[in-house]
């Protein structure tokens, strides 16, 4: 609506030339341009098969390294100062080194989103373990619970609702990295798609990928929280 | 079973807490036998260390001198043998009333059908059933002390421990559960050691009551209740058992005042 009325007074009172702020029928037009002539599919395609696999690894990576640093102290003290050195630098701010070190190929952009969202479900997921209350253990101790059955039957269900905050921070993550690193030698994606709309002053197009993307976001985002509900029951029931 | 010795024996236990040299002692040479199927309460001013004895005989607290037996063998850690019920209930927040029930069955690979039927005795026996598929949070105070008390039972422990169960609950509840656990054990015949600072509590549950110093935590006196299996909290024999406990407790409390 906002948008709506916004590029409809740029256009009525010649603010500015309308072509840098087209009207949202013409970005979705342009959308649907692109989905029925089909290259739409194949850059979605493109972000969405790197998102999944970059967020998949970064999440497999930071729950069992997170796991094993929240249950044990000598693990913890290896992982988490070297942890400690590399959150604070801005994933971005690494990219770069990422193309030198591994290249500009797939390699490089889906370890790059395994690198951005590692952080926050590593970091969720020690948090998770470390703040168990230390007599849900005792009990479960004196229940018989010992090694692998005290880690699956408890900590692990205990961490489950600050591990799934750490997926979910990392899934709008892993969309935050992928735009940026689609805009360095990519030929698809919808990163791909904004850097070539600017290229070619393709206003409808830039805007027309970055709303995809908002709604890929959105619709990720969705999944974890279904995940979220239907996994910690237990907090709300019915 | 062999040897018809002392269910738990705890001998010449001593606890300090801090580092060494200027450690705080909590508890000083205690020398205490439980028998099988006795009833035990540990009773004492706040602090006097009664649930730190409790946490060792649990296995959760090594002694720093000392050692517990049960049926002979030294304890070294929490095992099924001795189930715990805490104050704060800890129940698992994940699992359903039966769930939290069926935790020690599960872990030893029960069948699912023993399962059930343990599940459903013990349910019955706190009179729960109806509310077997709740979670903990549906639950009130009260509810949740009989789930952690069917829990224990389940796993059919020998000994069972219970750290002041009813602290956090209102005077009503409270003498609702004390008749429960009182009827259970009628039916169950466990060990048990209890502690409370309710002399009320001890009076009406236990074969004798163990009346502890103040800090450091020593044996003050030990009290056998005669009085029968069913008790009547206003039976003149039951007051006096009170005052005389109150009398001796209370020489305690105002050391801690001082």
């Amino acid at each position: 609506m906002l948008w709506s009325l916004l590029s409809g007074a740029v256009v009525v009172l010649k603010l500015f030339n309308p072509i840098f702020l087209p009207g949202p029928w013409l970005v979705l037009g342009s959308v649907l341009d692109m989905a029925v002539r089909g290259p739409l599919w194949i850059h979605l395609a493109a972000t969405l098969e790197r998102v999944a696999m970059g967020f998949g690894a970064g999440a497999a990576l930071g729950v069992a390294l997170g796991l094993a640093a929240g249950h044990l102290t000598p693990v913890r003290n290896v992982v988490e100062p070297l942890v400690e050195v590399l959150r604070p630098i801005p994933p971005l701010a690494l990219l770069p080194m990422f193309i030198v070190w591994v290249g500009i190929g797939e390699a490089s952009k889906i370890g790059f989103i395994t690198y951005a969202t590692f952080f926050p479900i590593f970091l969720t997921t020690v948090t998770g373990v470390r703040q168990i209350d230390p007599l849900l253990v005792r009990a479960a101790q004196s229940l018989g619970a010992r090694g692998v059955a005290l880690f699956t039957r408890v900590i692990l269900p205990a961490a489950l609702p600050d591990i799934l905050t750490g997926l979910r921070l990392g899934v709008a993550l892993a969309f935050f990295v992928i735009v940026i690193s689609e805009f360095i030698g990519a030929e698809h994606g919808l990163g791909y798609l904004i850097n070539d709309g600017r290229n070619f002053f393709l206003v409808p197009q830039m805007l027309g990928a970055a709303v995809v993307l908002g709604l890929l976001g959105y619709a990720g985002n969705g999944l974890v929280r279904l995940l979220e509900r239907r996994l910690t029951r237990w907090q709300h029931p019915a | 079973m062999m040897a018809r010795g002392p269910k738990i024996q705890i001998q010449r236990v001593a606890k300090s807490f801090g580092a060494p040299g200027r450690a705080m002692p909590a508890l000083e040479e205690i020398d205490l036998d439980v028998a099988e199927r006795e009833f035990v309460c540990l009773l004492g001013p706040s602090g006097c260390g009664k649930s730190t004895l409790l946490n060792i005989v649990a296995g959760f607290l090594a002694p720093t001198t000392g050692t517990v037996l049960v049926d002979g063998r030294p304890v070294s850690g929490p095992a099924p043998e001795r189930g715990v019920v805490f104050q704060e209930y800890a129940l698992f927040p994940w699992l359903t009333v039966t769930g939290n029930v069926e935790f020690g069955p599960l872990l030893q690979s029960r069948p699912a059908a023993e399962r059930r039927r343990t599940v459903d005795r013990y349910l019955d026996l706190v009179g729960l059933r109806a509310h077997a598929d709740k979670f903990p949070v549906q639950l009130s105070g009260g509810m949740k002390q009989r789930v952690a008390i069917a829990r224990a039972l389940a796993n059919n422990p020998s000994v069972i421990l219970m750290d002041e169960p009813f602290g956090a609950l209102d005077a009503q509840t409270r003498e609702v559960l004390q008749d429960e656990l009182s009827r259970i054990q009628r039916v169950e015949h466990k060990t048990i050691l209890f502690v409370t600072h309710s002399i009320r509590e001890a009076v009406y549950l236990a074969d004798r009551v163990v009346v502890m110093t103040s800090v450091p935590g020593r044996i003050k006196q030990v009290f056998p209740i005669k009085l029968p299996e069913v008790r009547d909290r206003f039976a003149p024999e039951f007051t006096q058992h009170e005052s005389d406990i109150t009398r001796v407790l209370r020489e305690e409390v105002a050391k801690v005042r001082a």
